[in-house]
């Protein structure tokens, strides 16, 4: 390790990797820290992507692959299922591998990396601006210069704060989520499972995603708001109990999602945030492992031109280009959200009803939010009101 | 006063991001309040999927608390 990069990348999850791998393929010299002592563990995740998510940055490979999917399953409140004709296929990762595949690319695009690596402030200069990172290193504090730093640091992101970014998540928009990886189960190892209702997991959603063989990722996300009178390992375990009574438990986790839109500013002071620190997961589904890359490639990107240009008033522009490519679209999805977060179990059985009724050709989502506006009036006004507030 | 139960911690973040005053220092397996900073809103409490973080008046009762390690780096 030296005393001085072009970019110093903050946490080595998929956002920080892939702001890494494009930062160092840009011709940067980028160091890439990691607090905890491995890329890719503990793994805090559902771990379900996108064929076409995905292959825009690796080519699917069965070593990190724990299951492919081809379809999913909308479990109503009153137990009723609704399958929705999906066209691709998804997979489930093994993340503690994913992980450090990518980071293996970083490395191998000239990204360096130092793992139990805790940064604990930045290095500013007179101006207020980031000009480096304090860190804990194997118990010693040091300081690392960088010309530009990426927080990539998570839900739990305090490089954001640092630089004076506002980061925190309105409990409204945080998910308090709970996960256990189950062995000795019957499970659809094709299948997605989406579980909704208030008395399941109030605000968000639980979901049984295959890992292989007997196995699954069985986890649950409540809103914060509603987790003021019961916690999210208080759901998870009432449903475990109830439908896997005699699972194995393999691994047993704790995690926060943040729902919301984007953070109003995501580059400050050389400083650009990426991934959960950014808020850059899909609101409506809580997915950010693709999303967290794609925030991750510009800002690398955006990075390194501004190193190569020599010119760091650049560095706005990853913002500019973050939301012409997804932040847009985020925002739609929270309104989406929002809409759907106020919809009673009441309504959501009249949505599955509704969308049984539909020809097996015709139940695709679209098709199913469709016909739940058609067949329910009142809820072309939930809708409205979504996209005029 | 806003409390970690020992050994009961995850490490997971969720209460990091909701905490709007930056008062929580996370480790790889270490967390502590910084109580000069925190203002006892609970939002912290509300967000742990686990339980592990609690609200006491104080001299309700006591609980162990590591003390946090950098706080003289940051304004």
């Amino acid at each position: 390790m030296k005393n001085e990069y072009d970019i110093i990348v903050v946490g080595a999850g998929p956002a920080g990797s892939t702001a890494a791998r494009y930062a160092a393929a840009g011709g940067a010299s980028v160091l890439m820290l990691e607090k905890d002592r491995d890329v890719g563990y503990p793994v805090r995740c559902g771990e379900a992507v996108s064929h076409e998510g995905l292959v825009q940055f690796i080519e699917p490979n069965p070593k990190f692959i724990a299951s492919t999917v081809t379809r999913f399953r909308l479990v109503a409140p009153n137990g009723k299922e609704v399958v929705p004709k999906l066209d691709g296929v998804g997979y489930v990762l093994e993340r503690r591998v994913f992980d450090y595949e990518l980071a293996k690319v970083a490395a191998h695009h000239g990204a360096e990396i130092v793992t139990k690596a805790y940064a604990y402030d930045l290095v500013k200069n007179a101006g207020g601006e980031a000009c480096g990172v304090k860190a804990l290193i194997k118990d010693a504090k040091v300081e690392i210069a960088g010309k530009i730093v990426i927080g990539a640091d998570g839900v739990e992101s305090r490089v954001g704060k640092w630089a004076g970014i506002d980061t925190t998540c309105h409990i409204r928009d945080m998910e308090s989520c709970a996960q256990m990886t189950i062995s000795g189960i019957e499970v659809d190892e094709d299948v997605l499972d989406f579980y909704f209702g208030d008395n399941i997991s109030p605000g968000g959603y639980l979901w049984i995603f295959p890992k292989g063989k007997n196995t699954a990722n069985v986890g649950l996300g409540i809103s914060v708001e509603c987790a003021k009178k019961k916690s999210a390992i208080r759901y998870l375990k009432e449903f475990i109990d109830r439908r896997f009574p005699r699972a194995a438990v393999l691994t047993h986790i704790a995690g926060g999602v943040p729902c919301a839109k984007t953070c109003d500013t995501i580059v400050k002071n050389r400083v650009l945030l990426v991934g959960d620190a950014a808020h850059q997961v899909n609101p409506t589904s809580g997915g950010g492992i693709i999303s967290g890359m794609i925030g991750g490639m510009i800002a690398g990107q955006v990075a390194a031109e501004a190193i190569a240009k020599n010119d760091l008033s650049y560095l706005p522009d990853y913002e500019k280009r973050w939301h012409k490519r997804l932040g847009w679209r985020h925002e739609v999805f929270y309104n989406i959200k929002e809409g759907i977060s106020r919809f009673s179990d009441d309504t959501l059985n009249a949505i599955a009803d509704s969308a049984l009724k539909l020809p097996e050709q015709k139940r695709t989502l679209a098709g199913i939010f469709r016909t739940a506006l058609w067949n329910q009036p009142s809820l072309l006004l939930d809708v409205a009101r979504v996209f005029v507030s | 006063m806003i409390h970690i139960v020992p050994g009961k911690c995850d490490f997971c973040g969720c209460c990091v991001g909701v905490c709007p005053e930056d008062a929580i220092e996370l480790l790889e397996s270490r967390i502590s309040i910084i109580d000069e900073r925190c203002t006892n809103c609970r939002k912290c409490v509300w967000a742990c999927p686990w339980e592990v973080i609690e609200f006491h008046k104080e001299g309700v009762k006591e609980l162990a608390t590591d003390s946090p390690i950098f706080l003289n780096t940051t304004a």
